[in-house]
């Protein structure tokens, strides 16, 4: 599902409520702001909505969201399609036992942790984030729940920036978005 | 400080030993409380924590989310709350809410909690204190008809922000908002997991206040309380569903 192939009204309302930042991190990047869909209650639930309506009978027993905008999307699709509301975390803080996975950055590398137990053999997950840019985040989501014996079924993301390719990053699963930002 | 006096007497003090669990029953003029039962969380060092679940209503204003005696709810919210010793640190007792999100019902009974209380209360901001507020305030935002505001570390939001300092046990930090996020004269709930000495909460209230908003409660999961996170509210409202003492 993405913006060119799903023609669901509710679209068009979410992609013009996301507003581009330019030259934010850094000059030359234009920043996809998803807070101001959040000031719009219609917006935002709409984009729950589509989620939740593709997922709720697929079995997916673990929603797993990318800290910090995968939190704020992933949260209350979990809670809609009752699955295990799992957070994946910059390092150090999670308490408790974790696994991590590393990925690359621009310049240097990062890593994302998750709870060794939260997550059994078996769960049929997806994956959260607001946005997929390089896909290195993803990956690396991934890669943490197939380590412990879950089934990635599907990424999610509100937006793709298709010229940056992440979705080939992907291994074949699956990817779905609302919105393509070109 | 608007929690009653008498609350207070629903707190026991933490406990060294086991003893007999007993339902402790207040009432102050006219509200009902919630009867608390303690449970007990038993870890590696052997220390007993008791976690007590209350749910206070502090302010006037406020409704109870239930009637008379304990919301069955509670107790299952606050046994699916898992305690780590010594993290981040040697000393302290990480209140971990990440065992709360796996079980599907306290998750949800936990954001139905706050729903009750904040639904229909012409309540049009949620503004949630990154990270773990960004797990519990969308929910209720969307259940409420509310937008969701997050307010985030430094450097994390795109465009114009305003900012607030806040103390930390050594230095400070900030937290940020957008501008134009929130208009005057809008009502708003601030959610965060857990409020501890209150520094964040408070600069999350004085963030908003500076734009005209009117906060009518903060509402968190759990509250430390011998952190006296409350005192430093001023003349905020707060809700919490769990006390741990």
């Amino acid at each position: 599902m993405s913006g060119n192939e799903v023609n669901d009204p509710r679209i068009y309302g979410i992609k013009t409520k996301i507003r581009v930042v330019p030259d934010f991190p850094k000059k030359g990047i234009m920043f996809q702001d998803i807070t101001t869909l959040l000031l719009d209650p219609k917006a935002f639930q709409d984009t729950i909505d589509l989620f939740v309506e593709r997922y709720r009978d697929m079995n997916i027993s673990v929603v797993a969201g990318i800290e910090a905008r995968g939190f704020i999307f992933g949260s209350p699709i979990a809670l809609a399609i009752g699955a295990k509301f799992v957070p994946l975390r910059k390092p150090k803080k999670l308490p408790g036992e974790t696994i991590f996975e590393e990925y690359e950055l621009e310049y240097g590398s990062d890593r994302l942790e998750m709870h060794v137990e939260a997550v059994n053999p078996g769960d049929r997950a997806l994956v959260i984030d607001d946005l997929i840019a390089t896909g290195g985040t993803l990956c690396a989501a991934m890669n943490l729940l197939e380590r412990v014996g879950a089934e990635v079924v599907e990424c999610a993301c509100v937006i793709e920036l298709p010229e940056l390719k992440g979705r080939e990053r992907l291994g074949g699963k699956p990817l779905c978005v609302l919105v393509e930002y070109r | 400080m608007q929690t009653m006096i008498s609350n207070r007497l629903c707190l026991a003090p933490p406990l060294p030993h086991r003893r007999a669990l007993s339902p402790r029953l207040c009432f102050s003029g006219g509200l009902r409380l919630h009867l608390a039962t303690p449970s007990f969380v038993f870890f590696e060092s052997r220390c007993v924590v008791k976690v007590e679940a209350v749910a206070r209503a502090s302010s006037r204003d406020c409704e109870m989310a239930t009637d008379n005696g304990q919301d069955p709810r509670i107790a299952k919210i606050s046994s699916s709350i898992r305690v780590i010793p010594d993290f981040p640190k040697p000393g302290i007792m990480f209140q971990d809410i990440t065992t709360l999100l796996l079980d599907t019902e306290a998750f949800k009974d936990t954001i139905n909690m706050f729903v009750e209380r904040y639904e229909g209360k012409d309540i049009s901001v949620v503004a949630g204190v990154e990270a773990r507020g960004f797990i519990f305030g969308p929910p209720i935002a969307l259940a409420i008809g509310a937008k969701f505001v997050p307010m985030r570390k430094p450097k994390k939001l795109p465009g114009k922000v305003i900012s607030e300092e806040y103390s930390l046990e050594y230095g400070t930090d900030k937290i940020e908002m957008h501008v134009g996020a929130v208009e005057p004269g809008e009502r708003a709930i601030i959610i965060d997991d857990l409020i501890a000495t209150g520094g964040t909460l408070a600069a999350a209230i004085r963030l908003l206040e500076r734009v005209g908003v009117k906060i009518v409660e903060c509402a968190c999961v759990i509250e430390l309380p011998e952190l006296k996170g409350k005192d430093k509210l001023g003349e905020t409202p707060l809700f919490v569903l769990v006390s741990s003492a």
